[in-house]
Order: structure tokens, then sequence, then C-alpha cells
């Protein structure tokens, strides 16, 4: 009964964005003010009725109603509650559910929130919002229902994937969502500003909030996964280059741009139709991820739901939705007049490069992630394209962004000396360079590529600290003090964000340079002598799990003479998915991981790996930093203060001419 | 039920990348042994090279790359060796001949292009200035905007 109310509510939501399409966008073109307002209540209305059905789901999950062939298919009695409710999403059905229940709450935010929008654009922004919806609300109920019945429901389900079934990856999926979906936000509003004709620093300041928000949430979604990866997968790894990896890393890299560039717009008035362009790629990108994961065309580790059919849908909504946005920006992007004008050493061309690099290394990513796919279709030849690619054509540009980005985030906006700006900043390029000699010097015989991006994670950290210090002006370090807690929290964001990238930096340098590996088989009892650090294997036996069978081994480890933990690393092994799984066990710290992976038996005992791993856990420990960054300028009371004093402003006559 | 369960595991449970059986004595031929290998990819695999992979197939390779080290041969006589058997599938670094051009001057391409018409496009917008584009004084009704401002 749930379950169809369920089925019904999804139905309903679908109409009523049906509704929200046409009717406020009809509205806004004709100036029908009470046609422009509907776009408010149904809003909230899909957003509403596409929670009870997701409700719905999650019911259906937790009480393990196998007459679902969802819950038949990726659940089971004995998973634990956690794993039942994320099992909602680890399907294609349901994922696709969370999907449109995160683009419906956006849509609802922009109209509870969109309060101080001129009616126009706010009823354009929720119309066009509203049309992504129809698009996946059909995809959904046409290709993809989660509430199909089974005619004989079983006894028990077929368990989710046991990879699947872990905190970290519990909560990667709904955090991608937000940030994929969000920037769903950003498209709506370019299209709605193509279709007003106008973009103004308004506009910017709008839009800029939304992206922020897809861009932090895409920053802890992708951390998250990577974390997952590095204890989950068994060896540490923390980035593979895989297809579904690359599927978040481009909006990601095109939101970033996006997010810098709609600065330039709020503040110069300036790169409109760039920013605009952006705006409707960052979207862009999120379906082609969408289309990666779900469609299979790409091999790759984790893609699921592979099913050329709902592929093919997903490439229709990409075609519609890029190809009508393009067209119009084709038509009307031409009516985006500049007002702010500046030189070419200027804050302004500092982010102009910003763009550039990122949005080539994102096109970078995307070649290197379609290419196998062009060379079997076009030539005939069946490719691989993996990490020593992407390694090599990658970097180069996150080299470039890192030499730039302090010396133009100090920049002046219009026209600016560049040796005024480089002359506070040397300090930190002695420390950076000095870092990385010292680098260098301990990891002597290695590649120089570690060293040098060791020194410019510091020279990132040591810009960001300078950038701040200099907003503070001069005098008593009493005043600067009082000043630098004043300043505004978007200026805190930009120092926090840009100094999380620096560390995120320097955690990976430092783990691809400096991580050392041990690989044996170690006898029970049999100690051995790894660095600062001696490891024996004292024990393994058998644990059961709720849903799994585990072998377990306990590893005693001392650090320089002086016991540190007993690790438990473990061999799992599901029998209702009838897959195996290993759990590393790490002793995590600030400097160092020691990571421990138990292999199978051999030659009288178990094959064992031992990986120091330094500053590993700085890599994510970065990424948190960043969204920090990006909460905190979000929090900045000029997007709630000064969007509302541009209403007030917009009535009287005589404000020039754009 | 549950030795049962334990003896299925065993059984099930893949080879696991590299094992110590596999490693060369030598750690310098060991070293550029898992160099070769993580730029392989494996057959059997979805998307990981063989010295990640759990595969038996993987495992054959990776002893077929420490064979021919063993043999004397280089680096990259080993890799060709490899891809004459299996095909250039299993480089993961595709090579740079042919079409395979257009993947690694891509990036490269696209940041001169990109370059060169933003230099362009600062130049031309800059130069707007002298034809009643902003100016550095305020506007009578940015004056007037300026003194409201204030007075709030």
């Amino acid at each position: 009964m749930i379950t169809e109310l369920g089925h019904f509510t999804l139905i309903l939501a679908f109409a009523v964005s049906v509704f929200q399409m046409v009717v406020p966008l009809v509205g806004a073109h004709k100036g029908w003010p009470e046609w422009m307002a509907a776009a408010g209540p149904a809003a909230t209305a899909q957003f509403l009725l596409t929670a009870v059905s997701f409700t719905a789901l999650t019911i259906a999950f937790v009480t393990s109603d196998f007459s679902l062939s969802l819950v038949t298919n990726n659940s089971h009695t004995l998973k634990p509650m956690l794993y039942k409710i994320s099992g909602v999403w680890g399907n294609h059905e349901g994922s696709l559910l969370l999907w449109v229940l995160i683009l419906t709450l956006f849509g609802a935010s922009a109209a509870w929130f969109g309060g101080n929008l001129p009616p126009r654009l706010r009823a354009r922004v929720l119309g066009v919002q509203s049309a992504i919806g129809v698009a996946f609300f059909a995809f959904i109920l046409f290709t993809s229902n989660p509430f199909l019945r089974l005619e004989n429901p079983p006894m028990n389900g077929g368990d989710l994937n046991p990879l699947l079934q872990d905190p970290g990856l519990a909560f990667h999926p709904p955090f991608l969502y937000l940030g994929y979906v969000g920037l769903s936000m950003s498209f709506s509003f370019a299209v709605a500003a193509l279709l007003e004709g106008r973009v103004d620093a308004a506009w910017g300041r709008w839009v800029r909030p939304w992206t922020l928000a897809a861009w932090l949430f895409l920053t802890v979604g992708i951390g998250l996964g990577s974390w997952w990866a590095y204890y989950e997968l068994g060896w540490g790894g923390f980035w593979f280059w895989d297809p579904v990896e690359n599927a978040s890393f481009m909006p990601w890299l095109i939101s970033a741009a996006l997010l810098h560039c709609a600065i330039v717009v709020e503040k110069r008035e300036t790169l409109k139709s760039w920013t605009i362009l952006l705006a409707i790629l960052a979207f862009g990108f999120s379906l082609i991820g969408t289309f990666i994961v779900r469609s299979g065309v790409i091999t790759s580790v984790h893609a699921f739901a592979n099913d050329p059919e709902r592929g093919i849908f997903v490439l229709l909504i990409l075609g519609v939705f890029m190809g009508g946005a393009f067209l119009l920006f084709a038509l009307r992007a031409g009516a985006m007049e500049a007002k702010g004008i500046f030189g070419l050493v200027s804050r302004e061309s500092a982010l102009v490069v910003n763009n550039l690099f990122l949005v080539v290394s994102c096109f970078v990513v995307f070649i290197g992630t379609i290419w196998p796919l062009l060379a079997e279709m076009f030539l005939d030849r069946t490719l691989s394209v993996g990490p020593p690619f992407f390694n090599a054509a990658f970097t180069p540009f996150i080299f470039v962004l890192a030499v730039i980005l302090p010396i133009g985030a100090m920049l002046p906006w219009k026209r600016a000396k560049i040796a005024r700006v480089l002359k506070p900043l040397l300090p930190g390029a002695v420390l950076a360079v000095a870092a990385a000699l010292l680098a260098y010097a301990i990891a002597s015989g290695q590649s120089a590529l570690g060293p040098v991006f060791i020194g410019l994670a510091v020279w990132l950290v040591a810009g960001a600290v300078v950038d701040l210090a200099s907003r503070t002006g001069r005098g008593a370090i009493g005043d600067r003090l009082g000043r630098l807690v004043r300043l505004p929290r978007a200026d805190w964001g930009k120092t926090i964000g840009h100094a999380g990238f620096g560390l995120t930096l320097f955690g990976i340098a430092a783990v691809t340079t400096y991580q050392t590996e041990d690989i044996r088989v170690a006898r029970i009892g049999e100690s051995f002598t790894f660095g600062a650090y001696e490891i024996t294997l004292t024990d393994v036996r058998q644990v059961d799990g709720p849903n799994y069978v585990s072998l377990m081994g306990s590893v005693e480890v001392l650090e320089n003479g002086t016991p540190l933990a007993t690790l438990h690393p473990e061999r799992r092994f599901y029998p209702v998915a009838g897959m195996p799984t290993t759990e590393a066990a790490i002793n995590g710290g600030v400097t160092r991981d020691v990571y421990v992976v138990l292999g199978e038996p051999q030659r009288g005992g178990f094959a064992l790996r031992t990986y120091i791993k330094p500053f590993a856990n700085w890599i994510w420990g970065g990424a948190i930093i960043m969204a920090l960054g990006g909460l905190m300028s979000l929090s900045d009371r000029r997007y709630r203060v000064a969007a509302g004093a541009r209403r007030r402003r917009a009535e009287p006559v005589g404000v020039p001419a754009e | 039920m549950k030795r049962l369960l334990l003896v299925l595991m065993l059984l099930a449970s893949p080879l696991w990348a590299v094992q110590p059986d596999e490693m060369l004595d030598d750690p310098v031929l060991e070293a550029r042994a898992r160099e070769i290998s993580a730029g392989l990819r494996c057959l059997v695999c979805r998307n990981e090279s063989i010295d990640e992979s759990n595969a038996e197939l993987a495992r054959d390779l990776r002893l077929l790359v420490r064979e021919r080290l063993v043999e004397g041969g280089t680096n990259v006589e080993t890799v060709d060796y490899i891809v004459a058997r299996d095909g250039e599938y299993v480089l993961l670094r595709p090579n740079a001949q042919g079409a395979n051009l257009l993947l690694w001057l891509a990036g490269p391409a696209l940041v001169l292009l990109g370059l060169g018409l933003s230099v362009g496009f600062i130049r031309k917008q800059a130069r707007r200035r002298d034809v009643g584009g902003e100016t550095d004084t305020l506007s009578k009704a940015e004056e007037a905007r300026l003194r409201e401002i204030m007075r709030d």
C-alpha cells in the first residue's frame, strides 16, 4: 500500500513538474504575474510529493519488503540498518529517485530563499529547473521504476554489493548528487538570464551561492569516495582515474572555474557570456557523468546498472538541454555587454587564466575518459587510457594553477603592478623553495615531481596567509588583529579554501613520493622490522559478522620499540552475495598512516602487506578544509543583505542604462 | 556450516595482487617489475593494472614480466613483448602514435589557443576605454548613488 502511494506521488510530482515548466515560463514571457507566481507553490508541492515517494521506498527497504523487485535485488534481512537505508540509493532506480528528490529540493529552496529575486527571473529560473525535473521524472517513470512489484516474493533478498556496505560509501552518493544536481541551479540561472537577455552584478551574486554549495558538496562527495577507495580497496590508492571518478571530477573542475568567474561578474560586471557558458557546461558535465555511470559504455570498476537503453535516454536528456542552452546562448550571448574594463595585469586577468587552466584540465580528463570509446568507434583500435596518461597530461595544469594562485589572489582589480604583489609574497616563495629542497634531500634518488609539489603546497598555504594578513592593512598588531576578525567571511573562505587546496596537494605529493611498502609471508609469532616499526602477526582467527564471515588477523605494531597499536586487518566473505572483500587495518596519524592488509595463507603463514603512508590524511583533511572554506564563503552576509538591498535600489528611475 | 563457509571463502578468495612468492630476490629487478606492472592493464578486469589486480590472468602476466626481466630484457623490450602478444589494449599509457597524438596534444593545444584568445580579448576590451567605456572618474548617477549610500 505504502509502495503504491510512493508510486502514485511520484506520478503526481511528474505532473506538477510539467505544470511548473509551462505556466511560469509562459507567464514570464507574457508578463502575467499570477502565472509567474504559480512557480513557488508548485516547486514546494513537487518537493513534498517526491519526498513522500522517497520515504515510501525507504520504508520498503527498512522493512525488507521483498515484494518489491528492487528490495529483493539489493537488500537482505540480516544487513545492518545503516546499509538497509543506504541500499535505497545503492542501485540505479533508487539512486535516480534520490537524484530527483535533490533536484526538487534545490528547486524548492530557490522558491523559498529566492524572495529577493525579480519575479520574472524567479519564474524563469523555477520553470527551467522544473524542465530538468520533467526529463528526470520521465526517465525514472518510463525506464527505471523503483516501485515494481514481484508476483512471487522470495523469502529473502540478494543483498547489497558488499563493497557498498561501508559507512564511507553510504554517504558518498548523497553528497555527490547534491553537487551534481546543485549545478542544475546554476544552469537554470544561466538559461533564465539568457531568456531575460541580461546579466548584471546581482545575477552574479545570486548564482554564486548555488554554485558554491554545489562545489562544496562535490568536494565532500569526492573526498569521501577517495577516502573509501583508500581504506577499502586494499592497496591504499586514493585516486584511480577511473571513468566514474572522472565523471565526478569534471563537474568539480568546471564548477571551481564557475564560482571564480561569477566573482568577476559580481564585482566587475564583465566576462558575462563566459560565465553563462561555464554554468551551462558545468551542468552538461554533470549529465555526462550520469551518462558514463549509468550507460555502461565505458568500462569502470564501479559502474552500476549497465543498460544501453537507459544510456540512450540520458544521452537524449543531455542533447536536449545542452542543445537548447547552446542555441539560446548563440542567439543571446551577444547582448551581454561588459561594463568593467581591466588591464592585462589584474585580478580579472588572473581569474581568466584560472578559468582557462581549470577548463582545459577538465577537457583533458574528458578526452582521456572517452578516448577508448572514440578510438574503438572511429579508429578501430582497442586501447586503454589509464592513470599514467592522466598523471602526465593533467598534472602540468595543476602545477601552473598552483604557481599563479597566490599571486592572482592578491592582484588588485582593474590594473595592477605585479611587483607590488610579489614583494609581500617573497617570504612565502623562499619558504616554498626551502621546503622543496628539503623534500628533495630526504627523497634522494626519487623523481623531483614530489618535492616540487611539496614546495608548491607550502607556497599555496603561505600565500593564503599572506593574502589574509595583507587585508588587515597597516598599524599596530592589535588593530590588525581586530580587523582580521572583522574581515568579511568571504575573505576568510577564500583563504581557507586556497590553503585547503595546498594541504591536499601536500598530502598527495608526500604519499606518492615517500610511501614505502613491504610484502612478505608472515608466520604467526614471528616479528619483522620495517622502517621504524617492528611488526608481528600474532593471531589469525575466524570471526562472524552480521552478514559475513571474516578471517581476522591481529598484528602488533611497535614504533621505535614502544607498542603503538594492535591492528586487525580482515578478509571478509559475504555468502549471500558470494563476494569476498578485504578490510585494511590502519593506524592513522597526522604525519603517517601504518596500513596493514592481510593476504591469503601460504607457505605456513599469511601474505601480509604493510605500507607506511606519510601525510595520507592530509589529502582528505585538505578536502574538508576546502569545503569549510566554501561554507565560510557561503555564510557571508553579503549574500543575504546586499541581495535585498538591490531590490530597493531597482525602484528609482535614473539608474544609468547598461 | 561456519566451517563450510570458511572453506568456501578460502576457495573463492582471489589471488591477491603481487604475492610474496612472485617477487624477485633482486630488489632492483623487482622494483622495475613493479613499475612495468603498474603500466599494464589486466585483460579480464574492468580498469585495473596487473599490479593491483586479483585475477589469475594478471598473476600470469606479472610472472611473465618478471621472467623477461630475469632473462635480461630491458623495460622497453619487456613492454613491447607484452604489447606484441596482447595488443595495445594492455598499455595504460597509450602511445603517442597516429591518431593518439590528438589525445596527447589536445590539452597543450587548447591552452595555447585559449591563451591567445584571452590576451586578444583582454587587449580589445581594455581599448574600449578610449571610446566611452568605464573611466576612473564617477558618472553623475554614480555620484548620486554614492551620496545615497553614504547617507545610510
